[in-house]
């Protein structure tokens, strides 16, 4: 039971994209399509179950100073495999993900979870927890890319679908629609989980880059940090 | 007790409220709905319409839906309506202009709190956001209205801007067609003479100072003089006079100091032109809008006035 919480979590309650607001980048740029997204998705899971697993196998043998750099060239490994893999079995794809198959090595999901939990847990634990997060990944990046190549694009994998295709809105496949789903969806994200996902005491005005301007700062945003 | 406002001396009581307020602006853009319909025919009331009931209706919907106090009674979500509307080219396509309405409302003004708490102009992010989401249908100029039966091939075409642009080689309108309205546009924006007009009730009203027109409008006169790019039709086309006077004198999302109007309105200009020359869009004046709406906040904070007898800030 354990062990399944350990992919589930990945799902919702911390969602690598929507709640530890990782990997952003890779996900506002690929959503546009569905099958991309599936495509960047699993290419993604791929190099996150490789390098939990052997992050975990060698946490005892890596030394912590020069740990980030190990990790880094353990990922990059499994990042030239998998990419290797694409451009041999799936040309189509590897043009489509183009500069964003290679930058899997700095998507933050892959380093955050190594440093997050591949380091402390065991081979098993870790696996499962690189399965688990990368399919939240996935799964983000279907949902947006659905969201967002239906209404922007009228076409769901590439299939035209009759009445949308000639209304389309393209703006949400452009940058823009693109943060408003992002956004959408991480609000849904919260509703559903009751706002226990994101603790909110972390997003308070202080950070924002506006809050000397702001004339909210001491009146009203008080309250909501200390909450 | 949320009404309730507390504010430094002195305090005058009258009776404008949001409403009047809002009342006023209503009856200063009636001109330009005139103008409108007799430029481009009885569409241009109809989409009018459907903008003006998609954002009433959206509002009412939100508030309802998360259970705030119910404000279409201000008339902020009518006017609103009716602004996005003057953005549209006449031959939109109802679901679009509903679908702009709707994000008005509802994204950029009641996500971020309602009337008073949102930073950007609702009626010129919508038109932003409809520029970029159907880009062939808002940048396509129809021209169905009762005059264009003189000369339709000079009227069906381009605007001045696009004309300006050297992107056609079609022929600039006369300066009494400026005038008049009688050229490609938005439905609402063409009009120089029913804008002003309305702009002067504004003014004789006291709802908008002169402050931020003035400085916008005259920032893009001598900025264009300077570049020698025919000021007066820089002037009077595009969307210059309406975003001037209705848009870029919105009281949450520009500044209230005086000092601080006036700097928006020349930067509004200065983006506007900078756009108008160099940029991609023939037209700049909602993008420089926007822009400076961000802004609002830090000149608001350069400019705020020091109270009297009040020490260092």
């Amino acid at each position: 039971m354990k062990k399944l919480k350990l992919i589930t979590k990945g799902l919702i309650t911390e969602n690598p994209v929507l709640v530890l607001v990782l990997g952003t980048c890779p996900t506002l740029a690929i959503s546009t399509q569905t099958s991309n997204a599936i495509g960047m998705g699993l290419a993604a899971t791929a190099v996150l179950l490789g390098s939990n697993i052997a992050i975990s196998a060698l946490r005892n043998v890596i030394p912590d100073k020069v740990r980030i750099p190990c990790y880094i060239v353990l990922i990059a490994g499994f990042v030239t495999v998998v990419q290797m893999l694409v451009q041999a079995f799936a040309p189509a794809l590897n043009e489509q993900l183009g500069i964003y198959l290679p930058l899997i090595v700095v998507n933050c999901i892959i380093l955050g979870r190594a440093e997050m939990f591949a380091n402390k847990n065991t081979v098993l634990d870790s696996a499962l927890d690189g399965i688990g997060m990368g399919l939240g990944f996935t799964l983000t990046l279907f949902v947006m890319a659905t969201i967002r190549e239906v209404l922007g694009s009228g076409t769901w994998f590439g299939m035209e679908i009759p009445v949308l295709i000639d209304n389309n809105i393209s703006i949400l496949t452009m940058a823009p629609g693109g943060f408003f789903v992002f956004g959408c969806l991480i609000a849904l994200v919260n509703k559903i989980s009751k706002g226990k996902a994101i603790k909110k005491s972390d997003f308070g005005c202080t950070g924002c880059p506006s809050a000397a301007a702001c004339g909210k700062l001491n009146a009203e945003c008080g309250k909501g940090s200390e909450a | 007790m949320s009404n309730m406002t507390v504010s430094v001396s002195p305090h005058i009581k009258d009776k404008t409220s949001t409403k009047s307020i809002m009342r006023d602006v209503i009856i200063a853009l009636t001109p330009a709905l005139i103008a409108s319909v007799l430029i481009f025919g009885m569409r241009a009331l109809l989409v009018t319409a459907v903008c003006v009931a998609f954002s009433v209706g959206s509002e009412w919907a939100f508030e309802k839906i998360v259970k705030k106090p119910n404000t279409i009674g201000d008339l902020s979500a009518a006017v609103t309506g009716a602004l996005l509307a003057f953005n549209l080219p006449v031959g939109i396509p109802l679901w679009q202009a509903a679908f702009g309405s709707i994000v008005a409302i509802v994204v950029v003004k009641q996500l971020f709190g309602g009337l008073g708490q949102n930073f950007a102009n609702p009626a010129i992010t919508a038109r932003i956001v409809m520029l970029l989401a159907f880009s062939s249908t808002m940048t396509t100029w129809v021209f169905p209205g009762l005059v264009s039966s003189a000369t339709p091939d000079a009227l069906s075409g381009a605007t001045p801007l696009v004309i300006l642009k050297g992107e056609t080689s079609a022929a600039l309108p006369s300066i009494r067609d400026m005038l008049l309205g009688v050229h490609g546009g938005c439905l609402g924006e063409t009009s120089a003479i029913a804008l002003v007009a309305g702009g002067i009730y504004l003014l004789v009203r006291r709802v908008i100072s002169w402050h931020t027109p003035v400085a916008f409008i005259g920032t893009v006169f001598l900025f264009t003089l300077i570049l020698g790019e025919q000021p007066v039709y820089q002037l009077l086309s595009g969307g210059l006079l309406l975003g001037a006077i209705f848009m870029a004198t919105d009281y949450s999302t520009t500044p209230s100091t005086n000092w601080g109007r006036i700097i928006f309105g020349v930067g509004c200009g200065l983006i506007t032109v900078l756009i108008r020359v160099w940029g991609n869009y023939p037209e700049g004046v909602s993008f420089s809008i926007l822009l400076m709406n961000i802004l609002t906040p830090y000149i608001s904070k350069l400019t705020a006035k020091k109270p009297l007898g009040g020490a260092e800030v």
